[in-house]
């Protein structure tokens, strides 16, 4: 509470101090854009951007050429999934590599890790922070600065892939995306987006708590193999102790099953993966578990994108609930600490 | 005389450690104020305070009239701070690091080239200015860090430990820079050291620091007369009698 007080405060000052020195005390936004563009070329010019581009760009291609070799097969097949059959390229796999999403799944947080583990601990250990916080920028415009400047360079990043793969489709298909398809593509490219500013938010967080970088990116990668391979170990160990048996009510087995969904609904990666497989396969018509009471007369059919976005609405609130959180935190490390040059 | 700095009643503690201690200090304008004490007598902390970088337990500090944890932005545009060892962008060079610098305090991009080129000459950096400043000596980057808190135009400036680590003709250059500049732009300098023959070199004032609290403050003369009554200045003190007498063992506080 003290905090928010003294944000609030800080906020009144800047806005009605004093009458006469009104016009002195605006808060310009221009020091901010000056510090994202300075953030920005860091990264772009940074070999750890390069070498993060290399690899995204390479395991692209190769599940881009996997997916494009099947593509006869997928195109054979006579189901709803043909009539979006461009979205093939994001998920077609022959299982040798795999498909384009879930290697942006697996990708993306290595990605949001390595671009802000040492974004404040970095400045501090250079004496660079005490030198930026004496100049007159409100002090959270360090911390957004960093954030933005990542966020663009991974919004050019997935927009630039995500079209290129749309290119190539287009050359070697010959056939050009539908307006939903390409509808679906955009959104799932932003959601990608929100899902790596997750994780961008979180190592930015661990760059404020922890003075190492080194640290910093373990922590982050700690969390993200918590969430990738231990945590699902822990919930089936959990799950199996109460599991019903085969001659439970159907209430309770609807309840375990429920709560197997809530379950790993916790898990960044998890949340992520749904969105995009409801996005890039108009088939998927629900996640979690359902009764044949639910399904009952249903038609198997494409949903429109409005409906595939609504069914996810509630992982994606908690995706962007999460990165809040995130980006919170960072900020209440950080605006009222003390900042001692190195 | 108009005062710029005033700190009264200051107090600053870590848990149970008291590192400022009710503190009451000022600086005049266009003063050269030095702050003379051992490592750990609680300079940088006050320091700190005065820009809003750590805020008072107790206490206040005003600084062109502004309290610094109320409106820290406004006191930093008036503020140039060199802090103690000072860092910069390393694949920037020392021209990059000052016009972004001076483009942090909303200067426009040319008018910011041409400050920095202007600093640069005077302080004796204008051969290296292109280069990057991960290969600057440690003397470069201090008398970077002087351009550095001048691009805004300050009206006060505070130097934490700003000789630190520079060789001897160095540190006589570097002092006389600071003169020069307080002089001819009626520049207010707080400067903190703990090197007594330095602040008795370049300061208006002192005011001796230790473990927290002002001891004394005044030109040279009156420390004396201040800190030993009884002697009536029959003879001169110097001030680095002064010193150690109250430093003995000073250096504990590390």
């Amino acid at each position: 509470m003290k905090f928010i007080t003294g944000i609030f405060r800080e906020e009144m000052t800047m806005n009605n101090a004093h009458p006469n020195t009104r016009g002195k005390d605006r808060i310009s936004t221009r020091p901010f854009w000056v510090m994202v563009q300075k953030e920005a070329a860091d990264h772009a010019r940074s070999w750890r951007f390069i070498i993060l581009l290399g690899i995204v760009v390479l395991t692209c291609l190769g599940s881009l050429y996997t997916s494009l070799s099947n593509f006869t097969e997928a195109l054979g097949k006579n189901d709803a999934e043909n009539d979006f059959f461009f979205l093939n390229l994001f998920t077609l796999s022959d299982g040798t590599l795999p498909s384009f999403f879930v290697f942006v799944s697996f990708l993306g947080p290595l990605l949001g890790i390595s671009l802000g583990f040492d974004a404040i601990n970095s400045e501090q250990s250079k004496g660079t922070l005490s030198r930026i916080m004496a100049q007159p920028v409100p002090r959270d415009y360090v911390l957004n600065a960093k954030f933005m400047a990542g966020l663009i360079v991974v919004s050019i990043m997935f927009f630039t892939l995500s079209f290129l793969v749309i290119g190539t489709g287009l050359i070697v298909l010959g056939i050009p995306p539908t307006a939903e398809e390409f509808l679906r593509i955009t959104i799932y490219t932003v959601l990608s987006i929100i899902y790596v500013s997750f994780w961008l938010n979180l190592s930015i967080f661990f760059s404020v708590r922890f003075r190492q970088p080194a640290t910093a990116a373990l922590a982050g990668i700690a969390v993200w193999l918590f969430f990738t391979v231990f945590y699902p170990l822990i919930v089936n160990l959990v799950l199996k102790g109460i599991e019903p048996s085969d001659f439970a009510s159907p209430r309770a087995v609807y309840l375990y099953q429920k709560l197997k969904f809530a379950l790993v609904q916790v898990m960044p990666g998890e949340l992520f993966s749904e969105i995009t497989s409801t996005l890039l396969m108009p088939s998927v018509r629900s996640i979690g578990p359902l009764t044949m009471e639910q399904l009952h007369g249903t038609i198997p059919g494409p949903l429109p994108p409005g409906q595939s976005l609504l069914l996810v609405w509630p992982q994606l609130t908690g995706l962007i609930a999460l990165t809040l959180l995130c980006f919170a935190l960072s900020y209440l490390s950080f605006m009222r600490r003390e900042i001692r040059s190195r | 005389m108009e005062k710029i700095i005033e700190l009264s009643g200051l107090t600053k503690r870590y848990g149970t450690h008291i590192v400022v201690n009710h503190l009451d200090m000022s600086v005049g304008k266009g003063e050269i104020f030095g702050l003379l004490g051992p490592n750990g007598a609680g300079k940088s902390t006050t320091i700190l305070m005065m820009m809003g970088l750590t805020e008072p337990d107790a206490g206040t500090v005003r600084v062109c009239g502004l309290d610094p944890v109320r409106r820290p932005i406004q006191v930093k545009r008036k503020v140039g701070y060199l802090p103690e060892d000072v860092g910069f962008y390393e694949d920037m060079t020392g021209m990059e690091n000052l016009v972004y610098t001076a483009r942090l305090n909303e200067i426009h991009a040319d008018e910011a080239a041409r400050r920095a080129g202007g600093l640069l000459e005077n302080v004796g950096l204008r051969e290296v200015k292109h280069k990057k400043t991960g290969k600057y000596s440690r003397g470069m980057r201090q008398r970077l860090g002087l351009a550095d808190v001048l691009i805004k135009h300050p009206e006060v400036i505070i130097l934490d430990e700003p000789t630190l680590g520079i060789d001897p003709a160095g540190v006589k250059e570097f002092l006389e820079l600071i003169v020069k500049l307080s002089r001819e732009d009626g520049i207010t300098v707080l400067f903190s050291s703990h090197q007594l023959h330095q602040v008795q070199q370049v300061c208006d004032r002192v005011g001796i620091f230790v473990d927290g609290r002002l001891l004394a403050q005044g030109d040279i003369g009156s420390l004396a007369a201040q800190l030993f009554p009884d002697t009536h200045m029959t003879r001169k003190i110097g001030l680095d009698e002064i010193y150690y007498r109250y430093f003995q063992g000073g250096d504990d506080h590390e």
